[in-house]
């Protein structure tokens, strides 16, 4: 998986492309998420357009993000998400865990 | 009945050989002419069961094999993974639905491996480890309608 990272109004945007599994993906992105937040980024968006597969271990991942950006007080929201890996968050219903929004723009207004 | 189709596939336990398992199995449901979609969530179904295999049955020890197994006998699909671990107690599980589960990192594989397939079920190995087995019913060699979505 590739991750870019970009900054606008003062959010970091994660662009992932790729599949986002065990033993690379998974780890790309815990690697990003804690770049960021080790820069001092206190919003983040990650977006999902490009993810072609997430499993157990990519969803994991995300729930960390997830938690490590909320006991620092940082706000992190997932946008253009997928039909699977929408599929993915509602069957374990972490859907309503997470702020999702339909795209960037959505996510931005919502800080 | 119809003439059973398989391949079996044997990979050290590594996860970087489980792409070349998601080679293997994309070709051979493609061949089954499943569709797209279906197809995508029996890969993630053998993903996570070989994944679970190298990392917990096989502690990423790359000498210790994984085996895949598939049968498409009439319309049931049969997906069969090994490991050489210490075996597995499927009792222990606990509900990743559970509130107090929700936001853990880990322990949603099986739940998908449930999810997406009809039947899971958990065995010995003779000789030692884990052999987990999945099925799914396919008709004439596509996935029936009722069941072309997980839910």
């Amino acid at each position: 998986m590739k991750v870019n990272m970009r900054k606008r109004d003062g959010v970091t945007i994660l662009d992932l492309k790729g599949k986002i599994t065990i033993g690379v993906g998974d780890v790309a992105l815990r690697n990003a998420v804690q770049e960021a937040m080790n820069d001092g980024a206190n919003k983040i968006v990650i977006n999902l357009r490009d993810v072609t597969t997430i499993d157990s271990s990519g969803v994991g991942e995300l729930v960390s993000a997830y938690t490590s950006a909320t006991n620092r007080g940082a706000k992190l929201a997932l946008v253009n998400l997928p039909a699977k890996v929408s599929d993915i968050l509602y069957i374990t219903q972490l859907i309503t865990v997470f702020d999702v929004f339909d795209s960037e723009d959505e996510a931005l207004r919502s800080f | 009945m119809s003439d059973p189709q398989s391949f079996h596939l044997s990979i050290g336990s590594r996860f970087e050989n489980i792409e070349l398992v998601q080679i293997v199995l994309k070709d051979a449901l493609e061949r089954l002419g499943m569709e797209d979609d279906a197809r995508h969530w029996v890969d993630v179904a053998v993903r996570e069961a070989v994944a679970n295999a190298i990392k917990h049955g096989n502690a990423l020890d790359p000498a210790k094999q994984v085996k895949i197994d598939l049968t498409l006998d009439g319309e049931t699909l049969t997906i069969r993974v090994e490991d050489e671990g210490p075996g597995f107690d499927p009792s222990h599980l606990e509900d990743p639905l559970a509130p107090e589960n929700l936001l853990k990192p880990n322990g949603r594989g099986i739940f998908y491996m449930k999810s997406f397939m009809d039947t899971i079920e958990y065995g010995p190995r003779p000789g030692g480890g884990t052999v987990v087995t999945m099925r799914k019913r396919v008709a004439h060699g596509k996935e029936t309608e009722a069941n072309a979505r997980f839910d």
